[in-house]
């Protein structure tokens, strides 16, 4: 079936089998590998992705729900060479270890900022709480997104 | 790179300090490079079929109906693979273990055939297609029954096997040890579980194999630990010559030992390249990598102490059974099965220790070395450390006084433990008083004094482990042969830019920054100007690998020791440009210059264009500048830490919330002092998940029950309290640059650390010890008088 998106802002169209799903039509059709994939039961967030600028689990979610849709990955974040907060605040309080589930949590984090720009740990946690990270225990993270609160510029991605 | 980093000054140091990392500008930009994102002209997918059952006779396979469907290429089984000798590979413990299983199936999920596909989706649906008749056999579940004369024989493959014995190890003085218990005022017995875990790195594991048929060079992009090691053993696997192997570990994301072992998905998958030509991606997905790859753990222990009434401890006793599944994968030196579960006497300065242990097989997935243990030492710290909370228990003496009480004095070190370890350098009081300080001990005794009035439980849980990483020393150590040591590489560009070179592999450490700094602080070059090299068997000198804290004892030695001797050439090249002898000379980091006249001075820069240059360089010196050395540690190193966890628990629900969790660590010299936070937090999330929350557990017929991530359940930002770290340094005197190693330190230190705070809490309900994972069912067990073990 065709299915037809918008991916950081690139009109994207494609056949695909009706079953495929979200995430593997973004690595292997469209070649967007900063999103991973983790696990088979919704649980580890390496895969979220924003659908009209709210987080999603792309494995969650079939190619064909995303049609008619404004989809930003990681790599929708960097806009015109410039770094969003979130991906400075990641570098700069070192969020990230081997790097598999930081595209993930950085979205979220960007969704969670562009609708509260100062949000407590508490709000912080909570909002990353479907995402698994197995190496920085969480601690960095939080700091991270803390970090990109208090730098943040107005941005548009995903909203 | 557009980035804010700091100006040049303390943030960004020519050598030590707080450095942000060179790999971070790709990975936050999605520019990683993992193995599931590499695509080649032409490539195949491949998926594997399991077995169901844990232990059955393989009766017929009928692949005809998948053969037939589009897109399904090649459908392999076991007895296609016997026809060419590879249908058993070599584990890492000298024992065998089915690619794909010929004869019968020995755990649930055992690999069975495999499919090749033009797509991933096609070759799981062929799977289906698959059809197999199993004759059930009796499962061999229950540890403590392995042995049991009326159980099924699981390794019927090894001639004249009658039973399901792996090994018997015992190390210390029984005698001796015998002779302290029976003169002890004091002795407490405790059984101690360590359940199964597991290390579920975010990224599951899997390859992409392209044999060219025609030059016989296999590239073999791999989830990897350890490419060097894993291009040997596929040299002697598929009889492939080394030379034309090529392992490359591109990004990993996460390995904690999983991406240790050689998988038979590996292997699948090097065979379907080579049978038909073409390369081919296995990738495994979330339950395979659960139910199939290198557990961790799953010991049974039996721990006894011997004391003084004041508290002194006197001897440690284990006995201890151990799981190691359907084939004996575990990755540690073969002279030492059980790992360095010799270091089980802790950090205290006792008069005797005995352990002995009895391996044994079980219907279950192999591994047994795995998840950030440095070789068992997990599970010897976890013992030693609940048995010391059960004697303050005994004696009603408080768990930081009786530690306090106990711990090897500054003046013993180097100290030999009673089991044959030298503990290099240590200075462990100050460690735990710091730890003490920063969590306000005596305050938190008062508050809990306060609550238990009110009927609140909160709980106070002590750690202090020693750790002993860095394998190691060459003469004892070695993996299938082959010699625990680390080679290192480093050159210098005419400009003074320079490459290093390494046989070890980040699966998220920092390698390419620590190392580039490792090189900066010896030489002077400023990291950005240095580019790591590593996970490429092409392009990197032979070594080991990552595991078992090993990176930075050794191949960080390796490191330190290649640079200073291409500072030592530097040096006569200097003397040569500054016409004075190589003795006047002074090093200032970066720079020579003469003694008494620092206005004569060469830069390494400089120095490295001398060297490539025009005009003569001193006699007998080459050009260029660079060199290579394999380093051979002479012995391991021993961080150490002091670990305080905070709990408070439910009466209601029997929920356990982590407070706070305050950890100081010595891993001695540090080289970033920001990685080394981060992975220590790391490890204490590993030890919250295990203390609290996950089990790889099995039904009576040998049905694997943690199959995914809703099973088996790792820690959020939710159950992960903020983390309190602090440090102490206590340099390693025989490690080049005094450091230590750090990678599992906090998986190691931090499980008992939450189990003391959990049974401190329970303390009014007189509980004394429960096993881990301390759910709240499992808390609930407890409070009402139950102790059920977990295996
Ligand atoms: S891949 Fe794990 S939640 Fe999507
Ligand atoms: S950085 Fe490795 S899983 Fe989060």
């Amino acid at each position: 079936m065709q299915v037809n998106m918008n991916i950081n802002g690139e009109a994207v169209s494609e056949d695909v089998e009706a079953r495929t799903l979200l995430v593997h039509f973004i690595r292997d059709d469209v070649g967007l590998t900063g999103t991973h994939w983790g696990c088979d039961t919704s649980n580890c967030g390496t895969c979220v992705v924003l659908i009209d600028g709210e987080p999603v689990k792309s494995c969650t979610t079939l190619a064909a729900m995303a049609s008619g849709h404004d989809i930003t990955t990681v790599e929708g974040l960097e806009v015109d060479n410039v770094l969003d907060p979130v991906q400075e605040g990641f570098m700069q309080c070192h969020g990230l270890q081997c790097g598999f589930c930081t595209p993930g949590m950085m979205l979220t984090a960007r969704a969670l900022l562009n609708n509260n720009p100062n949000p407590s740990e508490e709000v912080i946690r909570e909002a990353i709480s479907g995402q698994i990270c197995r190496c920085t225990g969480y601690s960095t993270i939080v700091r991270s997104i803390q970090w990109a609160a208090e730098h943040g510029t107005p941005v548009s991605v995903g909203n | 790179m557009t980035t804010t980093e700091p100006a040049p000054t303390e943030e960004r140091p020519i050598g030590f300090g707080k450095l942000l990392r060179k790999e971070d500008p790709r990975l936050i930009r999605g520019m990683g490079n993992f193995v599931d994102d590499i695509q080649l002209k032409g490539m195949l997918h491949l998926a594997i079929l399991r077995s169901p059952m844990a232990h059955a006779k393989i009766v017929s396979i009928d692949k005809s109906a998948a053969e037939a469907m589009e897109g399904v290429v090649a459908v392999v089984t076991g007895e296609d693979l016997a026809g060419h000798g590879l249908a058993w590979m070599p584990t890492l413990s000298n024992d065998v273990q089915a690619v794909l299983a010929t004869d019968k199936v020995r755990f649930q999920h055992q690999e069975v055939a495999f499919v090749v596909a033009t797509d991933r989706y096609i070759a799981r649906d062929a799977l289906e297609q698959i059809d197999v008749e199993y004759e059930w056999i009796d499962p061999v579940v229950d540890v403590r029954t392995a042995m049991n004369p009326d159980v099924p024989v699981i390794r019927t493959d090894l001639e004249g096997k009658t039973d399901n014995h792996v090994f018997d190890w015992e190390t210390g003085d029984a005698a001796a040890t015998q002779a302290v218990f029976d003169n002890a005022d004091v002795v407490v017995k405790q059984e101690v579980i360590y359940p199964r875990s597991h290390p579920a790195p975010m990224e599951t594991c899997g390859c992409v194999a392209d044999l060219n048929r025609v030059s016989g060079q296999l590239n073999l992009w791999s989830t990897t630990q350890a490419p060097h090691a894993h291009r040997t053993v596929y040299a002697l696997v598929a009889g492939l010559p080394e030379h034309k192997i090529r392992v490359i570990a591109p990004d990993i994301g996460g390995g904690f030992g999983n991406k240790v072992p050689i998988y038979p998905g590996y292997v699948c998958a090097i065979v379907a390249s080579l049978l038909i030509g073409k390369p081919v991606k296995w990738m495994e997905d979330r339950t395979e990598n659960l139910v199939t790859t290198g557990f961790a753990r799953d010991y049974v222990m039996q721990g006894e102490i011997a004391a003084t009434k004041e508290g002194k401890i006197l001897a440690i006793r284990t006995d201890v059974l151990a799981d190691h599944g359907a084939f004996n994968g575990v990755a540690a030196p073969v002279k030492y099965p059980a790992g360095f579960f010799g270091v089980f006497t802790g950090s205290y300065d006792i008069e005797a220790a005995y352990c002995s242990m009895k391996a044994v097989y079980t219907n279950k997935a192999p591994g047994g070395v795995a998840y950030a243990c440095s070789f068992r030492i997990t599970e010897a710290v976890y013992l030693v450390e609940r048995m010391v909370d059960v004697l303050a228990l005994e004696l009603d003496m408080d768990s930081a006084e009786l530690r306090l009480k106990n711990l090897i004095k500054e003046d013993q070190f180097p100290y030999e433990t009673k089991t044959g370890w030298v503990y290099d350098s240590g200075n462990y009081e100050p460690a735990l008083r710091k730890a003490m300080e920063m969590a306000g001990y005596d305050e938190l005794r008062r508050e809990q004094a306060e609550k238990r009035e009110r009927g609140e439980l909160m709980g106070i849980g002590l750690s202090f482990f020693t750790e002993a990483v860095g394998a190691g020393p060459r003469k004892d150590m070695d993996i299938l042969g082959l010699g625990m040591a680390d080679g290192c590489e480093l050159r210098i560009h005419p400009t003074g830019k320079a490459v290093v070179r390494l046989s070890v592999k980040t699966q998220g450490q920092g390698h390419e920054t620590t190392f580039a700094q490792i090189v900066a602080e010896e030489i002077g070059i400023p990291p950005e100007d240095i580019e790591v090299v590593h996970g490429d068997t092409d392009n990197t000198p032979f070594g080991l690998g990552t595991y078992g804290s090993r990176s930075t004892p050794v191949s960080g030695a390796a490191a330190a020791l290649v640079t200073r001797k291409v500072r030592d050439k530097a040096q006569i090249i200097a003397s040569g440009m500054l016409e004075v002898s190589v003795a006047d000379l002074e090093w200032n980091k970066g720079s020579f210059s003469v003694k008494g006249d620092p206005s004569k001075s060469v830069t390494i820069q400089d120095i490295a264009m001398k060297a490539h240059g025009a005009g003569d360089l001193p006699e007998g010196i080459e050009g260029g500048l660079e060199a290579q050395i394999c380093y051979n540690p002479e012995n391991l190193t021993y961080p150490f830490g002091a670990y305080i966890c905070v709990v408070d628990v439910d009466p209601g629900t029997a929920e356990v919330k982590v407070r706070r969790f305050i950890a100081v660590d010595d891993c001695g010299t540090q080289i970033n002092p920001m990685i080394i936070e981060g992975q220590v937090h790391g490890g204490l999330a590993d030890g919250v998940g295990m203390a609290l929350m996950q089990m790889i557990s099995f039904d009576e017929d040998g049905n694997c029950l943690s199959g995914s991530l809703m099973e088996y359940l790792i820690p959020t930002a939710l159950e992960t309290p903020d983390w309190e770290t602090g440090h102490t340094v206590t340099p390693s005197p025989h490690h080049p640059i005094g450091a230590k190693g750090v990678g599992e330190s906090a998986t190691v230190g931090s499980p008992p650390a939450v189990v003391n705070a959990v049974v401190d809490a329970l303390r009014p309900y007189g509980v004394k010890h429960a096993d881990m994972p301390l759910t709240p069912s499992r808390v609930w067990e407890a409070m009402q008088g139950n102790h059920t073990p977990p295996i």
